[in-house]
């Protein structure tokens, strides 16, 4: 219990040092540019061939699910979207970004603190917190509400490919149906979480990098704990957000 | 000048520095020597401020860098150059970009104006036609020497350097030593070198303080450490053979 609050308390610290104000404007645009494309556009490669096979499946199992006279055909289409807008593209995906964005980040900051980076920064008179963190938390938090975007008509896509040649549903059903009662709230719904879910794996993340202390064995133990912390967190955040918005 | 009146710091129960008090002259090349673990880079740590000290005082040309605010401590750090032990070059940037990030970080100076130095730096510790090489393609007496580099760019008042000669051969820990020296008279500047390398301590050692447990034993210079009779001191300085060799045979 003791460790935990000790370690909330750090996070909170940290997060008072990374949001100081930055020294020099032209510095930190530069590097949150190297961030957006480090973190953001290396990342649409992974989002986009994961939602396309999550959206095939999504729109295989409704179909197989609800194989019943009753319902019309296509609900499969309306099915594999909400699940795709609402739970698919902005809280799985935030998982899988917390894998690949937020080990990056705990690793890539904790061997600056193992190789002495981050103490050359403060020994020059820089916040090194905020000279490491603001860019990737900027960089995360503006690009991860497109690669949302990017998954939800990629997981469209992807059902609609394989559905109609599986020969569960026609193209005519499917397209009658991802636009079939469509609110459109769920995808300001999605995006919301995601600029949260942005925030916390980059936060997260980085207080683990931020705090490593030893060699390569605790950045990588750093890099683990980073990626468990963060999906932990965004699941719990999944409730909560999904409380406040939808009830 | 550095001053640093009786700091000591602990970790934890673990009392690492017990009550060190010492001068570092300008123009000087001054060394800190002592076993790996007697407390030598904490007390360079604490000197720099990136240990707070649990107490005493640490005086730069009589401004009390232990009592300063934040604002105060910055302005002082960037009159402060450091070469760490594993260099610390940052890993994604060019060796140009290394040496010009202080300039990009707190001065106002042009590109060009700003690369004339970065050249300046670089030509004076010897790197040449490696402005775009990144610090993995270096090796381990190159990274050093843009170490150096970078930490002189500001043209700083106080040089550290923590064990400058670790991981290198004893000719390049030489060429190593020599440029310190020679950028220390050239700058005047304090230059305090944390090692525990005999040959630096012979070649550089114009004032030298033993630290052996956390606590000051012995301070003095290289004509006098080997005809010291702090049993500690010849303990570490004659830890060799050859060394003892050389010692018997001046009898």
């Amino acid at each position: 219990m003791f460790r935990f609050l000790s370690g909330f308390g750090s996070y909170w610290m940290l997060l008072g040092r990374v949001f100081a104000k930055p020294e020099k404007h032209s510095m930190y645009y530069r590097q949150t540019m190297k961030e957006l494309v480090s973190l953001g556009l290396r990342s649409i490669g992974i989002v986009t061939i994961i939602s396309f096979f999550m959206g095939a499946v999504i729109t295989l199992q409704t179909a197989y699910n609800t194989e019943n006279p009753i319902y019309p055909t296509y609900l499969i289409g309306l099915g594999a979207r909400d699940s795709i807008i609402l739970e698919f593209s902005s809280t799985i995906v935030a998982l899988i970004l917390a894998g690949k964005v937020g080990s990056n980040i705990a690793s890539e900051i904790g061997t600056m603190r193992v190789t002495e980076q981050i103490d050359a920064l403060e020994l020059m008179g820089i916040n090194s917190a905020s000279y490491i963190i603001l860019p990737k938390v900027v960089a995360t938090v503006i690009f991860n509400p497109f690669l949302t975007l990017i998954s939800i008509i990629t997981g469209i896509i992807g059902g609609w490919i394989v559905g109609t040649s599986a020969g569960v549903i026609t193209s005519q059903d499917y397209i009658y149906g991802i636009q079939y009662a469509f609110i459109p709230y769920y995808i300001t719904y999605s995006l919301i979480k995601t600029v949260f879910f942005a925030f916390i794996i980059s936060t997260v993340s980085a207080h683990q990098g931020y705090h490593v202390e030893g060699g390569s064995l605790e950045v990588g133990r750093a890099s683990t704990k980073a990626v468990v912390y963060s999906s932990v967190t965004i699941l719990l955040f999944n409730v909560i957000l999904t409380q406040l918005l939808l009830s | 000048m550095i001053r640093a009146e009786h700091i000591s710091k602990s970790f934890g129960d673990r009392r690492v520095l017990t009550d060190i008090s010492a001068v570092f002259e300008p123009g000087k090349t001054n060394l800190i020597i002592g076993k790996s673990g007697s407390g030598k880079t904490v007390f360079l740590k604490c000197l720099v401020g990136l240990l707070d000290v649990d107490e005493g005082e640490i005086y730069y040309n009589d401004v009390p860098f232990t009592r300063l605010d934040f604002r105060g401590k910055k302005e002082l750090r960037q009159k402060m150059g450091m070469l760490f032990q594993g260099s610390a070059l940052f890993d994604s940037m060019t060796v140009e970009e290394n040496v010009r990030f202080p300039l990009d970080m707190f001065t106002g100076m042009s590109y060009p104006e700003k690369l004339d130095r970065v050249n300046f730096c670089l030509d004076r510790v010897n790197i040449v036609n490696s402005n775009r090489l990144f610090p993995s393609e270096l090796s381990g007496g190159m990274k050093k020497r843009v170490a150096i580099a970078r930490a002189i760019a500001l043209k700083p008042r106080f040089l550290f350097c923590d064990e400058p000669n670790s991981g290198l051969d004893p000719k390049t820990s030489i060429v190593i030593d020599e440029l310190i020296r020679e950028i220390t008279v050239e700058l005047n500047m304090t230059t305090i070198v944390n090692t525990h390398d005999m040959n630096s301590v012979m070649e550089n050692g114009e004032k030298i303080i033993f630290i052996e447990e956390g606590e000051k034993c012995w301070e003095g210079n290289r004509n006098e450490i080997l005809k010291s009779d702090c049993s500690k001191l010849n303990d570490f300085v004659f830890a060799n053979s050859l060394a003892r060799q050389l010692k018997d045979s001046s009898k």
